[in-house]
C-alpha cells in the first residue's frame, strides 16, 4: 500500500519547487503559476491527512483552497494585465512603482 | 498496483514541476503546470478522494489554466529575458535556501505521519459525504467563499478595464 510519509514528502518537494520558482523566476505570470504549485502541495498534504483521519473536514478545506486559488488567479492576472498596459512588461525586476 | 501508480504519478508531478520553474517560455510552463495538476488529481483519486480529484481536474486544470493561458496569449509574452548580472547573487542563494528549506520541511513532515493508511471509511471522498458536510457544518464558510469569488470577479473586471496613468 501507499506510504503516507512518501505522499507528505512529495508534497514537501512540490512546495519547495514552488518556492524555488518564486525566488528564481522574473515573469509575473510564471510566479503566479509557482504560487499555484505551492497551493497544490498544501492540498496534497490536506488530502493525505484527510485519508489518515477519515473525516470530510480536510477535503472541505481543499475545496475552499481551490475556490481561493480561483479568486487569487483572477485578481492576480488582472493586476498583471493592468501593469502590462502601464509598463509594457511583466518582468518583476522592472516593476518598481512602490520602491523608494 | 496502487503503489506503482503512485510512484509513476509522483515522478510525473516532480518532473512537470521542474519544467514549470525552469522553462523560459511561459506557454510551455503553463502546459507543464496543467500536466502537473492532472497528475495531482490522479494522486487524489489513488487516496480515495474521488470528488476532490474530479474538482481538481474541472476547476484547476480546466478553469484556472485556461485563464492563465488566455492571459499569456493576450499579452503575447515572449521568452523571459536572461538575468542581468545583478541577479547572480539571487541565482546562487535561491536554490541553496530552497534546498535547506526542502530538507527541513521534508524531515518534519516525514516524522509527522504513521507508515500506513487505515482502511478507508465507507463513503469516504464521495460527493455525497463531502457535500453533506459542506452544506451543514460548513454552510456559512461556503456562502462566504462565494462572496469572495464575486468580489474578486468584480475586482478583476475593474482592474483590467481601468486605464492606469
Amino acid at each position: 500500500m501507499i506510504d503516507p510519509r512518501l505522499v507528505l514528502l512529495l508534497s514537501a518537494v512540490l512546495f519547495s519547487l514552488g518556492v524555488a520558482g518564486v525566488l528564481l523566476r522574473r515573469g509575473a505570470i510564471t510566479i503566479l503559476m509557482c504560487v499555484e504549485l505551492m497551493l497544490n502541495a498544501a492540498n496534497l498534504a490536506f488530502i493525505t491527512f484527510a485519508r489518515l483521519k477519515g473525516g470530510a473536514e480536510a477535503q472541505i478545506y481543499v475545496f475552499f483552497i481551490m475556490a481561493l486559488a480561483a479568486a487569487e488567479a483572477a485578481a492576480g492576472l488582472a493586476i498583471v494585465i493592468a501593469l502590462f498596459r502601464l509598463r509594457d512588461t511583466t518582468d518583476v525586476d522592472e516593476i518598481n512603482l512602490l520602491r523608494w | 498496483m496502487n503503489l506503482i501508480a503512485f510512484y509513476v504519478f509522483a515522478l510525473l508531478i516532480v518532473a512537470s514541476a521542474i519544467t514549470v520553474i525552469t522553462n523560459r517560455n511561459p506557454v510551455a510552463s503553463a502546459v507543464a503546470l496543467a500536466f502537473n495538476l492532472v497528475a495531482i488529481a490522479a494522486v487524489f483519486m489513488l487516496l480515495d478522494a474521488q470528488f476532490i480529484g474530479l474538482l481538481q481536474v474541472i476547476v484547476y486544470a480546466g478553469a484556472i489554466m485556461v485563464l492563465i493561458l488566455f492571459v499569456i496569449m493576450l499579452l503575447n509574452l515572449r521568452e523571459e529575458a536572461r538575468a542581468h548580472p545583478a541577479g547572480t547573487f539571487q541565482r546562487v542563494l535561491g536554490p541553496l535556501a530552497t534546498l535547506v528549506f526542502a530538507i527541513v520541511l521534508g524531515r518534519a513532515v516525514y516524522a509527522s505521519a504513521p507508515s500506513s493508511f487505515p482502511e478507508a471509511a465507507a463513503g469516504f471522498g464521495t460527493a455525497g459525504s463531502v457535500g453533506k458536510e459542506l452544506f451543514t457544518t460548513f454552510y456559512y464558510p461556503f456562502e462566504a467563499i462565494s462572496l469572495l469569488l464575486i468580489v474578486s470577479m468584480v475586482g478583476a473586471v475593474l482592474l483590467a478595464k481601468k486605464k492606469l496613468s
